[in-house]
């Protein structure tokens, strides 16, 4: 085991969890602002890595694709807001997971309906394909750390968001009382539908990111979905600061422990049990760690509420 | 309540006889797709008594359900390869024997809940909705690397288990056998409701305050009712694999849990007889609608989210009134 794959599979995993960030940060938000458990937030995943494809693939143009990728999922999730979800704010969580339980079915056979049971592709850009040598020697794909970069200036540009400008102190205000800066003259309605778009287009973006180095296809955002339920729930709901902290933890467990697991497992047993036992365990592994975190900490790492 | 009653006893009626005249007018089809609702609404029923009654979202009840699914295609594999289940300390030998295969998905789904219950309920609200979809996917991608028992794949079973005096390969006593026992279970579950127990659950699930002030342990309750609802559907998985002479991981999906809420809302939540007609009409629908076009979960999508947003108390509430107080 040389340093350098351990460094190399460092990096995976942290690209893999800044890309649940992404994902977690708007779920997050939307929990922490509205209340609201959304199952459909893998769906708005999928309609970004889609827009992206499509957009990419009649263009050629990468950016383009990205674009289309935000706005697509941004419109989505505000029209999805407009239609179903403000209906739901009131309703207890059973409710809200069955509405949205439903809009998965709709959004997943939608786009089959529209693209085929096919998966697309989307072609990582010149500009970013091929490794970068990191200093110490340690080849990596440019595009992956590239993912890297972007998503930790998307973190940062969320911070910034939500702690110095106006519409982050509405945000952050009708996470602790929604009567009052309604009372105080801010169109709740229309903050709420804000914020529920600026999630989509995360989650959006992130699918389209994504998209690149997976296939395209209908089905691609409920395994992320629930990656990013572990992530919101193990840094508390409601918290970015905690969905960044689980997801990069979350990123690092899966990807270290599946490659370290089976090689840990063969100190104790014969190579061909230690990788067995070890995989079976890797692929628990996250989950184990959500069901320890809860253990100890009811409301996760960073949450407030019960 | 008498229209409830009545309503009831229409609804018991028609799931034993219209299999009876499908098997009479030669629709074999008809009679498995019975068996199917049957299954599923025991499994419905069994987290009915954890949902309805105690208030707790479980979205992992396909963990008992893929136990109980397990139970039943591991001792079936090792009967049928002719090989011992354990050999050391003691032997163990597969079966083929319904009632031996019951009794270890019940009991095996039982200790699992117990300690599943025992680590969630520490947590509420969304968490413990999370935290039994963690664990569900903990047994989900157990299962899939469980290359001993087919991992990915799955095990298949040849013939179907058999049970004392009935012969469980004719469609009809296999339906017949499936439906004493969720008969007797919403028996079991509907005394139960009325029991002190039941009652101080129902208590627990809406002023927890108040029954712990009274001298009741309301966790121990949720406990109780939790492996209890855990049992039932287990017991629901061993049949189902049994129907289909198949166990694979997707009997532990989160997609699974999902559809288990489902049958409860859609059917009627906080009434006994909310899953059973929940999960008869979803699988009917699954039937028809999948006939009718390939897109046919969009039309499933719109219908539940119309059962949501406009028919709180789901296709009974619709249809006799909001008789039974749920919040």
């Amino acid at each position: 085991m040389s340093l350098i794959l351990l460094i190399e599979q460092i990096l995976n995993g942290l690209q893999f969890g800044i890309m649940l960030f992404l994902m977690a940060a708007g779920l997050t938000l939307i929990f922490g602002v509205m209340g609201l458990i959304n199952l459909a937030h893998g769906s708005l995943y999928m309609i970004g890595a889609f827009c992206a494809a499509a957009v990419a693939g009649a263009t050629g143009s990468f950016l383009l694709g990205l674009i289309a990728a935000l706005a697509g999922a941004a419109i989505a999730g505000a029209l999805v807001e407009l239609v179903v979800i403000r209906r739901l704010y009131t309703k207890d969580h059973l409710d809200q997971v069955l509405a949205t339980f439903a809009l998965i079915l709709i959004f997943s056979e939608g786009t089959r309906w529209l693209f085929g049971s096919f998966p697309l592709f989307l072609d990582i850009p010149d500009a970013l394909s091929g490794p970068v040598t990191l200093p110490g020697g340690i080849e990596y794909p440019l595009y992956r750390l590239t993912l890297i970069i972007v998503g930790l200036l998307v973190a940062a540009g969320l911070f910034l968001l939500i702690s110095r400008t106006r519409l982050g102190i509405q945000i952050r205000a009708g996470e602790n009382d929604r009567e009052m800066i309604a009372a105080l003259g801010v169109d709740i309605a229309k903050l709420y539908t804000i914020v529920f778009a600026l999630g989509a287009a995360l989650a959006g973006l992130a699918g389209a990111l994504v998209g690149a180095i997976q296939s395209v296809q209908v089905g691609m955002g409920e395994p992320v979905l629930i990656l990013a339920f572990v992530v919101i729930v193990i840094g508390g709901i409601g918290s970015i600061k905690g969905a960044l902290i689980g997801a990069i933890l979350v990123g690092l467990t899966d990807t270290l422990g599946g490659i370290f697991l089976p090689e840990l497992m063969k100190l104790f047993f014969s190579p061909a049990t230690a990788t067995s036992i070890g995989s079976s365990i890797a692929s628990m592994s996250i989950y184990i760690l959500m069901a320890a975190v809860l253990v100890l900490r009811p409301t996760g790492l960073f949450g407030a509420r019960a | 309540m008498t229209r409830e009653t009545l309503f009831n006893s229409a609804a018991l009626a028609a799931l034993a006889l219209v299999p009876l005249w499908a098997h009479f007018s030669g629709e074999p089809f008809t009679v498995t797709l019975a068996t199917r609702a049957v299954i599923l609404a025991l499994a419905a029923v069994g987290l009915h008594i954890a949902l309805g009654l105690g208030g707790l979202v479980s979205l992992g009840h396909a963990v008992f359900f893929g136990i109980g699914g397990y139970a039943m295609g591991i001792l079936a594999h090792h009967a049928q390869t002719y090989t011992p289940l354990m050999e050391w300390p003691f032997v163990i030998e597969g079966t083929k024997s319904m009632p031996v295969i019951w009794l270890v998905a019940v009991v095996l789904s039982s200790v699992v809940a117990y300690f599943i219950g025992l680590l969630s309920l520490r947590t509420s609200g969304v968490y413990f909705i999370m935290i039994t979809l963690a664990f569900g996917q903990m047994f989900f991608f157990f299962a899939i690397s469980w290359s001993a028992y087919g991992g990915e794949d799955g095990l298949s079973i040849y013939v179907r288990n058999g049970f004392p005096g009935v012969n469980t390969l004719v469609p009809i006593q296999f339906y017949a056998l499936c439906f004493v026992i969720l008969a007797a279970v919403m028996f079991f579950a509907a005394r139960l409701q009325r029991s002190p127990f039941g009652l101080a659950l129902n208590a627990a699930r809406q002023v927890p305050d108040r029954v712990e002030t009274v001298g009741l342990n309301p966790m121990r309750l949720r406990l109780v009712a939790f492996v209890l609802s855990g049992a039932i559907t287990g017991l629901a998985g061993a049949l189902f694999a049994d129907l289909n002479r198949f166990v694979s991981p997707t009997m532990f999906s989160w997609q699974m849990s999902g559809e288990l809420i489902i049958f409860i809302i859609l059917g009627g939540l906080g009434r006994l007889y909310g899953p059973v007609v929940g999960a008869v009409v979803f699988v009917a629908l699954e039937h028809i609608l999948g006939d009718l076009s390939d897109y046919w979960h969009i039309y499933l999508g719109v219908l539940l989210l119309g059962v949501v947003l406009f028919a709180r108390g789901g296709i009974i509430g619709m249809l006799l009134g909001r008789e039974v107080a749920h919040d």
